[in-house]
């Protein structure tokens, strides 16, 4: 049985200068009353300058089957980081 | 409290539930997961019994702090001036917040809203125990958020740190707006019990009433427990509800102390050795006769909660045809 209303799901920017932040979700029967309950629910303390309310079931999300198919080849890919390249020690700035 | 077994201690699991087989293989990788303190996700693979356990734990923890709107939301309107009725209300908002929260991170594996409250509303579902007490005088009010949110603190500080990944977050956000709620009650309590002989009076009847509830919130004894190993493994749990009970006494004598209150124990002592209080017996029968649903207020609070939902249907409705309504004209333009 279920005869809830959609599930959203809310992103609060905390301040300006930052990026959007999932927090949690909502049951609403609309954006503007999911935007709403987003605001009693999660910025009751000045969390947020902005909310974003994206309907649930538009998300698309990766497999955790498919964890190491995505993600484990970046592992071995050292060089991609600074600290993988060999510098001599008199020089700076760099 | 919230992630004891409320169930009737006489109650045999059902043999079915024990023996679900699970893929060998794949228990292994979760246990050792767990076991090196990794977050389990909602698609992540779990023990069937590890996904009952925490929908029942979560769903009774969303229920208990919903419920417990009740007891206090009588005294809002009642509330002795304008600061403390805006921090009542804000407290008891609060607790709506932390039902919601809870409700939505046991959504996240697999039962419903609709489930969970009608579970709460046609009585199958237990929640805490201590909200089936009444709420007598103001005083009541301050001794709630001192034990009772003080008691919830101790049991959700380590929850912060549960394997199920959106039950702790859910658990750091609660953790943050709870500090509040003790103090305010703590804070009330101190007014109460530097007051008038009456008001001294008044604070001291509350702590008598609340002292050993409070103490029942833990749930029955650690050799009365069958299932906290199994939770502990699965750090669905983190702490036993002897420790964490024994915990909640060593912090809270000393701030009755402080206010010139007396906890109600003839058995309270300080034990050098042991670096802790000793504390008499709680009452184990009053305990299950409160979970059996009996209770001094429990049919009020549970007639108060589908009033609630009942009143509230109409907006639900009005709700629900609005927004069809607006898809619709979306639809033709
Ligand atoms: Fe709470
Ligand atoms: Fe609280």
């Amino acid at each position: 049985m279920n005869n809830d209303w959609p599930l959203w799901e809310v992103f609060v920017r905390a301040k300006h200068g930052l990026s959007h932040k999932h927090a949690g979700s909502v049951h609403a029967a609309d954006a503007r009353m999911a935007l709403e309950s987003a605001r009693d629910t999660y910025t009751r303390r000045m969390e947020g300058v902005s909310l974003w309310v994206v309907p649930s079931a538009q998300i698309v999300a990766s497999d955790p089957g498919e964890a190491a198919a995505l993600f484990e080849p970046a592992a071995d890919k050292v060089y991609r980081h600074p600290t993988f390249y060999v510098i001599p020690e008199h020089v700076k700035n760099i | 409290m919230y992630t004891t077994e409320l169930e009737d201690k006489n109650k045999k699991p059902a043999p079915r539930e024990v023996l679900v087989a699970e893929d060998p293989a794949k228990l292994v990788a979760f246990e050792a997961r767990v076991a090196a303190d990794e977050f389990i996700e909602p698609k992540d693979w779990m023990p069937a019994a590890y996904r009952k356990t925490l929908v029942r734990q979560m769903s009774q923890h969303a229920h208990s702090e919903i419920v417990g709107m009740l007891p206090e939301g009588n005294w809002i309107t009642r509330a002795p001036s304008l600061r403390r009725k805006a921090v009542l209300l804000a407290k008891v908002q609060d607790e709506g917040g932390h039902g919601l929260y809870l409700y939505a991170a046991a959504e996240t594996l697999g039962t419903s809203r609709e489930e969970m409250i009608e579970a709460l509303h046609s009585g199958r579902a237990k929640y805490s125990t201590i909200f089936n007490y009444p709420t007598l005088t103001w005083a009541d009010i301050g001794a709630i958020g001192w034990l009772v949110d003080g008691a919830a603190i101790l049991n959700q500080v380590p929850l912060q740190r549960t394997s199920y990944g959106p039950y702790a977050r859910a658990m750091v956000k609660i953790c943050k707006e709870e500090s509040f709620h003790q103090r305010q009650g703590f804070e009330i309590m101190t007014v109460l019990a530097g007051g008038s002989p009456e008001q001294r009076r008044m604070a001291q009847d509350a702590l008598d009433r609340w002292w050993w509830p409070s103490l029942m919130m833990f749930g029955p004894p650690d050799d009365n427990s069958p299932n906290t190993a199994q939770s502990i493994r699965w750090r669905i749990k983190r702490e036993t509800n002897d420790e964490l009970r024994q915990k909640f006494v060593d912090v809270t004598v000393p701030q009755a102390d402080a206010i010139g209150l007396k906890v109600p124990d003839p058995k309270l002592a300080w034990n050098e050795a042991r670096g802790s209080y000793d504390f008499g017996p709680v009452d184990w029968e009053e305990f299950y006769a409160v979970v059996r649903g009996e209770g001094l207020v429990a049919k009020d609070r549970m007639k108060a909660r589908v009033a609630a939902w009942e009143d509230g249907a109409w907006v639900r409705e009005a709700a629900t045809a609005h927004a069809a309504k607006h898809v619709v004209k979306a639809a033709a333009e």
